[in-house]
């Protein structure tokens, strides 16, 4: 089975890079000593495979988070490629995504991707109605039925539990738990074959994720579309995710199925990690 | 059933000349000379140049009688007439070093080499109405002038020809001063009367638009950043008024060639350093120049040009498209009176649509999967 | 102080022909062929002061002085009114710098220069609408800053200008643009038309004539050349419609739905209706 997501030492630097940071930098430190650029993430490779669920963990600081923008385009990468074999992609499979023009990569990201962001400012526009928002992605895919439009937005609310009722208000007069519900039926309104989730559930109150992990569950065995989550908390790696990867300073130090990983970890970080945690 | 008179434009406007006219004349005073104009309000004369962007003081003080005192107006017209003049060359970018200073002071610091020169300055006047102007006469003026000269100990003329040195260079000396960035960018020479801006603009762009900018609009935007909505905190490192010498290159021997001086403005303020710089901490800077004796207008500058380089605007007056799409005294007149045009068509339009909009009923979301499960 | 005084006091009409210097002209003429080649694209120009206010005309005003020669006939029309005083005004200069025929006929013009209407009857390629545009930027009130739109129009990233009509219909149950509606132009630029009615952005699909744009104060050209496919913002199920004129009737032509009507409430309060365009209602008087 091919992957449709394939990363190979996908790099980001901040700063003004010395050209060798990547020499000085391990998991002991991401900061180059030579020029004091931060290597955010430094030759991250991994592959993702049709319906699967792969977590990325991590403190604050590990680079997940940088790791799921740069796949979204939303930062331009320092260096390394990504391949996205999608059918809907077209034929970019052969050609590092990375370095396709602002308008193409626009059109993997509206036609292939979805995200879900930790705060939903960043996800939601605010002064727009929450079906608005989720008809976004279907406006710039060329959809020009409002009736058609509606009906999906509504049904998308709906599966994702917000009272169809509300869809002609704007999200910011919504619970934090709602704001972000609005942000996966936004991310899903495409049907995307790749959907990147990242610290979705942080800052909600407890019952509130659980919920929302609930739904993120049902929603992806009902569509089977690939998701990729990072998250800090182990807990939600161990209900939503079937492989993980641990990331440190930029660099993943540990890769390998969930229930392995977080059972019998082999790096010394990882294990600190769980046994700080569970 | 009423008959709409769809003739008697051209007449109306004539007529409405003709009452401007009338309002000019008929108070029956003596007609204002050009030259008085020039002499008693050269204040005036000096802001009109600076807006109009020609430095013409015979031609600023006629616009103003013929606008009977309306600045924005005098300004416009200045401009328009520039519009038809050829452009014979260009004149040397020159270090403005050796400016020939009437006026010359620093607030960052108590003295300076060269001293505080206060020169024509009111900042110290009582702002008390002085009734004794109601009857000055010419033979006043000279009674005045032969006093002064005499008791100066003066020959008529002006100005220390010695070259002052530079506030901002004591500070340069000592590390003290962020290096000006130098990109193909910011020494790239625009001609903003004859290109369209682009943003980001380069530096020399941004710079003209500000050198002709409306006085009220940037002092409106310079003070919101001095009041908070910014952080520039400028503290004046040299304002100075003189005359600066025009250079072309002259065209047999190729040698600079001085073909006139202006008079003109310049302020120079210190700010906090630009974040995000590597190295020890130092002071950034602002730079404002304009034609004639504004100081207004040239701190308004150096502020906005300061704050205009801000990499992340976090207010109107630190976006650099804000403050140059908003700063054109001739643009932003003509549009706002320009709404006094007929609009009816359009709000013909508008009519329509709010009429209609009052009749229509929304359909309820909650109705739609409901439709839809209907339709399916 | 007086040595400038000589150059300025020429004789009246010692301007240049139509008051601009020939070397503007030339650019001015790039910037419309430029145009021209990519229609409903925005070309920067270097536009120059007008002795009449930004706002009030200056980039129409710049493109007719560019184009206009000694054999042309000109009409200028506001809110589709010959005698209108900005009209007017615009005649006396244009007149005091050219010398050019004047005419009120929309067929003896060869070019027409126009404020917030297009004039009812159909015209030829041997004609030329000039158009005064107060804002070129029809995404302006999606996105504030000129460096957005311009990478928006690049891109052809419109998606936000879609969702802010669909936004009107989820919240009002139509698109509520009024006039100078959001035209997609050669299925590439979107364009604003200028403030004109709904009623006269059908005039612009595949006309005969070549429509040119100015906006003299925010330094844009742009044009829309004959046979171009102009085609307004719309959805399948929310089309769009031009103002409704049904219910009414010219006072003086008895023109109803026909063309583009003004309404007018007198001083007894009686409210009634005459043709926006003058000369047309004229014509069709005389007949």
């Amino acid at each position: 089975m091919k992957p449709i997501v394939q990363v190979r030492d996908l790099t980001r630097i901040f700063g003004d890079s010395c050209g060798r940071c990547l020499e000085h930098v391990d998991e002991t430190t991401n900061i180059c000593p030579v020029c004091g650029s931060v290597v955010a993430c430094g030759g991250v490779s991994f592959d993702l495979y049709p319906d699967e669920v792969l977590g990325v963990v991590g403190e604050s600081g590990s680079g997940k988070s940088t790791l799921v923008r740069l796949l979204h385009f939303d930062w331009e990468a320092t260096g390394g490629a990504v391949y996205y074999n999608l059918q809907a992609a077209g034929s970019y499979g052969a050609v590092n995504a990375l370095e396709l023009s602002p308008f193409l990569k626009r059109q993997i990201r509206n036609t292939s991707l979805g995200i879900v962001y930790q705060n939903p400012q960043d996800g939601l526009r605010m002064n727009v109605t929450a079906g608005g928002n989720v008809a976004e992605r279907l406006l710039t895919a060329g959809w020009r039925n409002v009736g058609n439009m509606r009906a999906r937005s509504a049904m998308l609310l709906q599966r994702t539990e917000i009272p169809v009722s509300r869809m002609d208000e704007p999200p910011r007069n919504f619970s934090g738990g709602m704001q972000q519900r609005v942000q996966i039926a936004k991310a899903l309104s495409n049907s995307p074959a790749v959907l990147l989730l990242d610290e979705v559930t942080t800052g909600l109150d407890l019952s509130v994720q659980a919920r929302v992990l609930d739904l993120i569950r049902s929603l992806q065995r009902e569509l089977h579309v690939s998701m990729i989550v990072v998250s800090h908390d182990l807990g939600v790696i161990r209900s939503l995710t079937s492989r993980t990867m641990v990331m440190k300073h930029g660099r993943i130090v540990e890769a390998g199925l969930t229930d392995q990983i977080l059972e019998d970890p082999q790096h010394r970080y990882t294990q600190l990690l769980v046994s700080s945690q569970l | 059933m009423g008959y709409v008179a769809v003739k008697g434009g051209g007449l109306a406007i004539e007529n409405a000349l003709k009452y401007v006219e009338r309002e000019r004349v008929k108070g029956g005073s003596s007609p204002i000379k050009i030259e008085q104009i020039g002499d008693q309000l050269h204040l005036a004369v000096d802001r009109v140049m600076g807006e109009g962007s020609l430095y013409a003081p015979g031609l600023a003080a006629l616009a103003i009688k013929q606008a009977a005192g309306d600045m924005l107006e005098a300004s416009f017209m200045v401009r328009a007439y520039r519009a038809t003049l050829p452009r014979l060359g260009y004149s040397l970018a020159r270090p403005t070093g050796n400016l020939r200073v009437i006026r010359r002071i620093s607030s960052a610091f108590k003295d300076i080499p060269g001293g505080q020169i206060l020169g024509p300055t009111s900042d110290y006047s009582l702002r008390l109405l002085d009734f004794s102007l109601k009857y000055e006469t010419e033979e006043s003026y000279r009674e005045w002038l032969r006093k002064f000269t005499d008791d100066a100990g003066l020959t008529p003329g002006e100005g220390r020809l010695e070259s002052l040195p530079r506030v901002m260079d004591l500070l340069r000396e000592e590390g003290l001063l962020e290096e000006p960035v130098v990109t193909p960018e910011t020494q790239q020479i625009c001609d903003v009367t004859r290109d369209s801006l682009e943003f980001p603009a380069p530096r020399s762009a941004a710079m003209q638009a500000l050198a002709r900018g409306e006085t009220g609009g940037m002092l409106c935007l310079a003070y919101s950043n001095m009041r908070g909505f910014g952080s520039v905190h400028p503290t004046i490192g040299e304002l100075r008024v003189g005359y600066l010498p025009v250079e072309v290159t002259n065209p047999i021997t190729g040698e600079p060639y001085k073909v006139g001086e202006v008079k003109v403005t310049e302020a120079e303020i210190i700010s906090k350093g630009h974040g995000g710089r590597k190295g020890k901490p130092k002071f950034s800077m602002g730079y404002g120049i304009c034609f004639g004796h504004n100081e207004t207008k040239a701190i308004s500058m150096a502020v906005l040009d300061r704050s205009i380089q801000e990499e992340e605007p976090s207010a109107p007056s630190e976006s650099q498209e804000f403050v140059l799409q908003h700063i054109d005294g001739i643009e932003s007149m003509g549009f706002c009176n320009h709404f006094k045009l007929p609009h009816y068509v359009t709000f013909q339009s508008g009519l329509d649509r709010i009429r209609k909009a009052r009749t229509i009923i929304l359909e309820k979301p909650q109705d739609i999967i409901k439709t839809k499960e209907e339709n399916a | 102080m007086l040595g400038e005084w000589a150059a300025a006091e020429k004789p009246t009409g010692g301007y240049n022909f139509a008051y601009i210097d020939e070397g503007t002209k030339r650019e001015i003429r790039r910037s419309i062929l430029k145009a021209i080649a990519v229609p409903g694209y925005q070309v920067p120009f270097g536009s120059r002061e007008m002795p009449i206010a930004r706002g009030w005309g200056t980039g129409g005003l710049q493109i007719t002085l560019s184009i206009i020669g000694p054999g042309d006939v000109l009409k200028v029309i506001d809110q589709g009114c010959d005698d209108s005083v900005n009209a007017v005004n615009i005649k006396k200069f244009i007149d005091r710098v050219t010398g050019v025929a004047m005419t009120t006929e929309t067929k003896d013009a060869t070019i027409i220069q126009t404020r917030h209407r297009i004039p009812e009857q159909p015209m030829t390629d041997r004609q030329v609408l000039v158009l005064q545009v107060p804002l070129p930027e029809p995404l302006r009130h999606v996105e504030p800053l000129e460096a957005e739109t311009r990478r928006m129009h690049g891109e052809g990233d419109y998606g936000l200008m879609w969702l802010s009509l669909y936004e009107n219909i989820a919240l009002h149950g139509e698109i509520t643009i009024g006039a100078g509606y959001p035209l997609l132009v050669n299925r590439r630029y979107i364009m604003s038309p200028s403030p004109i009615p709904r009623w006269d952005c059908p005039k612009l699909h595949m006309a005969e004539t070549l429509c040119l744009f100015g906006s003299g104060r925010e330094r844009r050209i742009y044009a829309v050349p004959p046979h171009t496919i102009v085609e307004p913002l719309e959805f399948e199920d929310h089309r769009f419609r031009v103002e409704n004129f049904e219910s009414k009737a010219c006072s003086r032509c008895g023109s109803a739905n026909e063309t583009y009507l003004d309404e007018i409430t007198d001083d007894d309060g009686h409210k009634f209706y005459t043709c926006s365009d003058t000369s047309n209602c004229e014509r069709r008087c005389r007949q």
